[in-house]
């Protein structure tokens, strides 16, 4: 036990591997208070400007300065934060939003400086040592790039702190207004009057205290054998903080790679294929791109401009990966669905946009030739290129009384709508079911023996016996019967309200037919074949 | 033991089993047919060949299931009104069923395109027949191994399937449901002319093709009373 005391220093304790670096790497801290906040509106559009608050757990964790304005402050309950604010606006806290949103910062960022750490969505750090002397001093360099993001998105909230050590570095941003430099050797003298709840750590702010040690000064000037008998490895890291001299080393992000690709068409342009022909190299780029990156695209959303401000956008999906002439396929649908409603002027410019991706691993051809489905996706693909997306379909059956609003038919690579509740569905057919139905419903007439149309009184009753089934031109006997079964469907909605009366009919050639009567008129829902 | 050793007979014994080895290997199996029709239809549906149907959706929901259930694709070539619920409970199942209902004038282009990878596809042909557009796809489904089902005439077919004498029951006068149809399937092949017919069960009240297995009672006469 004895041996192991005798360590020279508690920070190469801590991580022998970085002994060079550690303190005398200058750190810069930019640090976004509220992110939440301002991430909610970013990504809504919406006004930063009024009292806002992100609420986890009824305590607030963000508010807006005009909110903190009218009292509110973090760690307060909400409906303390809305008694003191009456019209503040609460908003739910989103984690995957704050990150999303933070990228574009991290973007502007890495404009002008690379090898960005993200210490936290709203925080991130990078060394100052080679972009100060390329700009001249630090808190130049601090408050360059605090211009570049209010310059780039409008985001005026930033502070910055350039100190030795992350931890430093960051308590320099917190005292930030908007830019705080902590000269180089100065960290612990910086730090020292800081009260010790700002080593973040829940059990120390409340024992220290306790002990007679209020700041982050009082804490360092403890032995560090003393400290790690009492607080342990954890208490000993903290104490390494606490004295300014922190081990951690900015880590530098990888960019991800960008597989967005846009294509700007000088002049419009205002026939499909010329739209099809000048967007594939582009496509083949993108598809290249995410090769590259070892991904497939298996959703893919295209977006067009036109001439006169529109925009049309849509996302396809496939079951396989798209690859350039699919997605050179996809570009010319959607145009020709769009032409003349959505899209009226020629087309000035395409986004390409990978919605969700896969491992390309996962869709490389097997060595011994692809499966049967492989197979008859490019069968399928190839007919759709024929036909359009709409020409090849698969069925699925959903909810429904009707015998066409039951079956789904939804075009080949679509992804099918969630599957509809399994209600029971009453009024709906027993077995078997007609094998024909038709899409549109085909007009017909069924006739009593004195040639007038069979008809239905208010009570579902019938009192004529039908004798005739006329189909366009045909005459057919009628030669039996059964019915009528009422439907009466959404009757809570005016618009979508329908009632008609069901009939099966079986006519002298054995042919026994699904007919509906709706108001007086008569039509065939589908045929027994 | 060599050749020389064998007697001729054996020799020639010999031979002839790898013969019918060797042509048993080439001649691909059939795809399954519903049992009552394995009769009528030599075996099944034989890979390559092209059926002529009657329209009936019954029927061609009937012939689909067998392939569909052994795990092949099937698809439906210019039929808009095909009643996909019904073929499922028929016995197709609909993850491996494809269709294409308005293939207008290009329903041969995507025919031959479909038989490449899709062994079973029904056809409703668009307008009238042409004998070499026949052949041609013909010899694609040769190659191929798939079964053409034609809802219409098609020019050597290899087989002909009618449907005759349909008799609905469970409907009368007023009352009831309709509850199955019992209906005679005549079958008349290249290879035997002449018609040769079974009363089935078409469908049945679960939606599927089904034997008659009780005595055919004289009921439905009596219900399905013409009344006018």
């Amino acid at each position: 036990m004895s041996t192991r005391v005798v360590e020279p220093t508690p920070r190469v304790v801590e991580s022998p591997q970085t002994p060079r670096e550690a303190g005398g790497d200058r750190c810069l801290v930019l640090w976004f208070p509220g992110w939440p906040v301002t991430a909610w509106a970013l990504s809504e559009g919406a006004d930063v400007h009024q009292p806002l608050a992100v609420v986890v757990a009824n305590r607030v964790v963000a508010c807006s300065p005009e909110a903190s304005a009218e009292g509110v402050v973090t760690g307060q309950r909400r409906r303390e934060a809305q008694s003191r604010c009456p019209i503040l606006r609460v908003l739910p806290a989103d984690e995957a939003r704050d990150n999303r949103e933070f990228a574009a910062v991290l973007d502007c960022v890495e404009q002008l400086v690379p090898g960005v750490q993200v210490v936290r969505p709203g925080v991130c750090a990078l060394r100052s040592r080679g972009f100060a002397s390329y700009v001249g001093s630090e808190a130049e360099a601090a408050e360059v790039l605090l211009e570049s993001v209010v310059t780039t998105l409008d985001i005026a909230t930033g502070r910055a702190g350039v100190a030795d050590g992350l931890f430093a570095a960051l308590q320099a941003a917190y005292a930030g207004d908007p830019v705080r430099v902590v000269p180089s050797g100065e960290s612990a003298a910086f730090l020292a009057p800081l009260p010790v709840s700002r080593l973040g750590d829940e059990t120390l702010t409340t024992l220290l205290p306790r002990l007679g040690v209020h700041t982050l000064g009082g804490f360092a000037a403890l032995g560090p054998t003393a400290v790690r008998d009492r607080f342990g490895q954890h208490g000993l890291r903290l104490h390494t903080l606490a004295s300014g001299a922190d081990p951690r080393v900015v880590q530098p992000r990888v960019p991800p790679p960008e597989l967005v690709r846009q294509i700007a068409f000088e002049p419009p342009l205002s026939r499909i294929d010329q739209v099809a022909f000048t967007a594939r190299s582009t496509v083949e780029q993108f598809i290249a791109g995410l090769s590259a990156a070892g991904l497939a695209c298996t959703e893919l959303r295209i977006e067009f401009t036109g001439d006169l401000d529109e925009f049309v956008a849509r996302t396809w999906g496939t079951p396989g990966m798209f690859d350039a002439p699919a997605v050179v396929d996809r570009i010319r649908w959607q145009l020709q669905a769009a032409a003349g409603d959505q899209l009226g002027s020629a087309v000035t410019g395409m986004r390409l946009e990978p919605v969700a991706v896969d491992a390309l691993a996962n869709h490389v051809p097997g060595l011994f030739g692809t499966g049967t489905d492989e197979r008859v996706h490019h069968v399928l693909s190839r007919v759709q290129g024929m036909l359009g997306h709409d020409g090849v379909l698969t069925p699925r059956i959903g909810g429904g009384r009707w015998l066409a609003e039951r079956q789904e038919l939804v075009p080949w690579g679509d992804r099918p709508s969630p599957a509809s509740p399994s209600a029971p569905w009453p009024g709906s057919l027993p077995d078997p079911l007609p094998t024909t139905v038709f899409a549109e419903p085909r007009p017909v007439q069924l006739l009593t023996a004195g040639g007038r149309g069979v008809a239905v009184d208010d009570r579902g009753m019938l009192h004529d016996v039908p004798t005739q089934l006329r189909d366009g031109e045909e005459r057919r006997t009628v030669i039996g019967w059964a019915g009528p079964w009422p439907i009466d469907e959404r009757s809570w909605d005016p618009v979508r309200h329908r009632r008609a009366s069901r009939f099966q009919v079986v006519d002298g050639t054995g042919t026994a037919w699904l007919l509906v009567l709706q108001g007086s008129h008569w039509w065939a829902e589908g045929r027994y074949d | 033991m060599t050749d020389a050793d064998l007697s001729k007979g054996e020799l020639l014994e010999r031979l002839r089993a790898q013969v019918t080895s060797r042509e048993a290997r080439l001649r691909p199996s059939p795809y399954p047919a519903p049992a009552e029709l394995v009769g009528l239809l030599d075996g099944g549906l034989k890979p390559g060949a092209a059926y002529s149907l009657d329209t009936s959706g019954a029927l061609l929901s009937a012939l689909l299931a067998g392939p569909s259930a052994d795990g092949h694709w099937c698809g439906v070539v210019g039929v808009p009104e095909f009643g996909a619920e019904a073929a499922g409970h028929a016995g197709v199942v609909l993850d491996r069923l494809v269709l294409v209902p308005d293939p207008a004038d290009q329903w041969l282009a995507v025919t031959a395109a479909l038989v490449e990878a899709v062994p079973v596809v029904a056809v409703r042909p668009y307008g009238r027949v042409r004998e070499a557009d026949a052949a041609r796809l013909a010899s694609r489904l040769r190659d191929r191994g798939s079964v053409l089902l034609v809802d219409g005439a098609w020019p050597r077919a290899e087989a002909r399937v009618t449907l005759g004498e349909a008799c609905w029951s469970g409907v009368g006068p007023g009352h009831g449901y309709l509850n199955s149809r019992e209906v005679t399937v005549t079958v008349s092949s290249r290879r035997l002319p002449a018609a040769r017919s079974v009363r089935l069960v078409l469908p049945s009240p679960d939606g599927r093709l089904a034997p008659i297995d009780r005595p055919v009672v004289a009921e439905p006469a009596a219900v399905l009373r013409a009344v006018g």
